[in-house]
């Protein structure tokens, strides 16, 4: 019987140690082919060059084009999702009805189950016809539809999270507010916001990962043309977008094409993994404690 | 705080940000599932099922890519969830507050923020390269399932986090081992819980798309697959191959294959609700 517990306790172990396997898995193998990939290209060209073109002729292999695109992108992202869904946070928590918040957030949620690849025809297909009624200079493929697109998508994210955040705030603090003879627009946003602040850095900083990281959406929409540049009209290209881009060709293995994507994986990982562990310590050092 | 007329005013005006900010969300998702039903459900047919992928537009199917999908769902399942509920288990129930309980809850909350196609490049050398699977179906489900087991952990322990002390006590009291009393009554009484993240976490799994494509998921697939080592496509897959093209049919078969994609995500969120209503209904202690 002993011996029973002590070996099903050994496999649960192991079912949790998998996840440390992964992690160890995924920065091993991006460090062998970025370092692979960085014996035949100088770390300082990588890093300043403006021309990324590894699958033409004339091979050039600077990362800032695809960081451009990236920022670009994940820039119009936030600002959209960051103001829409604290808005609605504030909204739900401190405005709505109690039965309207239960209709309206299992709606909202609705927006993040739908997969990334029907996202990617909505910015192509919706978002960027009707975006050239207003711009007609735009391009078929460009950095604002995606980028507004994969805002949208992340919305329900951040207001999800804002909105945990909030809610957490004790009920006194408010009904403190309130007995001073404040508005609830003066006690949402003096008293509400600041209490719940590191839970909304937290949100914003996911977030910011978050559209980092996404992939399908500017796949699709964005076009796929490398370009160190901050105009969202034009067909850009981000890190992600590109390794989707070689990962469709027939690219042969251990070449220096194919060791680009993991160079380029690299750099996508650092920016996640830092604004992933800002967040993880912002979250336990600032959480507010209320007794 | 003076209260006068403007900061009403201001009230009132956030109010109405407000309501407007959360109903625009729900127009746009309105206007984004209209286009689409508008677009393809004349495409939706029995033929459009069965077909297999073909040159000509009209033609074309996607057998072979919800045939993918299936396989896809049911190994990423097989894999994912002993693994998962497991290692959640683990963490909740044996795990000392220790620093490697620290390590492992911290390791797990940063792999949840790990993008998708990260894991499509470990799928590509680990599973892919160094274990000889090529690109099969088992390559795919295998990367799939380690990019959801964070998503299965954290919602396996919130599940059994909800278990009050005393029904553990009480079964320590009886004379009941630690497995014994996981097993007969802390399972049992999280099993709602359990299930509803996992399905959520599945239904993430069948629309993911930038993972697949690294690890070699084809966009061309001539015959549906049969087994585990069969190359395969998905319906993503299959959408994201269509889309790209500039003919405006293949646009048609894209969103007709989107309703279909958007069926079983759907189909699969709501049994995840209706289970953790249920859940939440039936056990109170």
């Amino acid at each position: 019987m002993k011996l029973k517990e002590k070996i099903i306790e050994k496999l649960l172990a192991a079912c949790a140690l998998l996840t440390i396997l992964t992690t160890i898995g995924i920065i091993l193998i991006l460090l062998v082919e970025a370092i692979g990939f960085f014996q035949e290209v100088s770390i300082v060209d990588f890093l300043t060059d403006t021309q990324w073109t590894p699958l033409f002729s004339q091979k050039s292999y600077g990362i800032l084009p695809l960081l451009s695109g990236t920022f670009l992108t994940t820039f119009i992202a936030i600002a959209v999702a960051l103001p829409v869904g604290l808005t609605i946070a504030i909204y739900l928590n401190e405005y709505a009805p109690k039965r309207f918040k239960m209709v309206l957030k299992p709606l909202l949620e609705v927006l993040a189950v739908v997969p990334t690849v029907v996202y990617g025809f909505f910015a192509l297909m919706i978002v960027t016809p009707f975006l050239k009624n207003f711009i007609p200079e735009l391009s078929g493929f460009n950095a604002l539809s995606p980028g507004i697109v994969m805002g949208i998508m992340i919305i329900p994210f951040v207001s999800s999270l804002s909105e945990d955040a909030l809610s957490s705030v004790p009920n006194s603090l408010r009904q403190a507010s309130f007995g001073m003879g404040s508005t609830k627009f003066q006690t949402a946003f003096r008293v509400m916001v600041p209490a719940a602040s590191s839970g909304i850095i937290v949100s914003a900083i996911l977030a910011i990962s978050r559209a980092i990281g996404e992939t399908m959406i500017v796949a699709i929409a964005a076009g796929h043309q490398p370009r160190l540049t901050l105009d969202p009209t034009i067909p850009i290209e981000t890190i992600t977008a590109y390794i989707v881009q070689v990962s469709m060709g027939d690219v042969p293995y251990g070449t220096l094409a194919y060791k680009t994507i993991f160079a380029a994986g690299i750099t996508l990982f650092v920016f996640t993994f830092i604004l992933n562990n800002i967040s993880y310590w912002i979250r336990t050092k600032y959480q507010e404690k209320y007794e | 705080m003076s209260n006068n007329r403007s900061s009403r005013y201001k009230d009132k005006i956030f109010q109405g940000m407000g309501i407007t900010a959360t109903f625009s969300c729900i127009l746009i998702l309105a206007i984004f599932l209209g286009f689409i039903i508008y677009q393809g459900i004349e495409r939706l047919s029995w033929d459009f099922m069965v077909s297999l992928p073909s040159r000509f537009a009209d033609q074309s199917g996607i057998y072979t890519a919800w045939i993918g999908t299936l396989w896809v769902l049911v190994l990423t399942t097989v894999i994912s969830f002993p693994i998962g509920v497991g290692a959640g288990i683990y963490l909740e129930e044996y795990g000392k507050k220790n620093k490697l309980s620290t390590f492992l809850e911290i390791n797990i909350a940063n792999l949840a923020g790990v993008p998708s196609i990260i894991y499509g490049l470990l799928g590509l050398e680990v599973f892919v390269r160094l274990a000889k699977m090529g690109n099969s179906i088992l390559a795919g489900s295998l990367t799939l399932s380690l990019l959801i087991l964070p998503i299965i952990i954290v919602s396996t322990r919130e599940a059994l986090r909800a278990v009050p002390k005393t029904i553990k006590d009480a079964s320590f009291a009886m004379g009941a081992s630690k497995w014994q009393t996981i097993w007969k009554q802390v399972l049992p009484a999280s099993f709602g819980g359990i299930l509803t993240g996992v399905i959520l976490a599945i239904s993430r799994a069948v629309g993911e798309t930038a993972p697949l494509i690294v690890v070699g998921a084809l966009a061309y697939v001539p015959f549906a697959p049969t087994g585990p080592f069969d190359e395969f496509t998905v319906l993503p897959i299959q959408i994201f191959n269509w889309v790209s093209r500039p003919q405006h049919e293949f646009v048609i078969n894209a969103a007709a294959a989107i309703i279909v994609l958007l069926s079983i995500t759907f189909v699969m969120n709501g049994i995840a609700v209706y289970l953790r209503n249920r859940w939440q209904k039936k056990v109170s202690w």
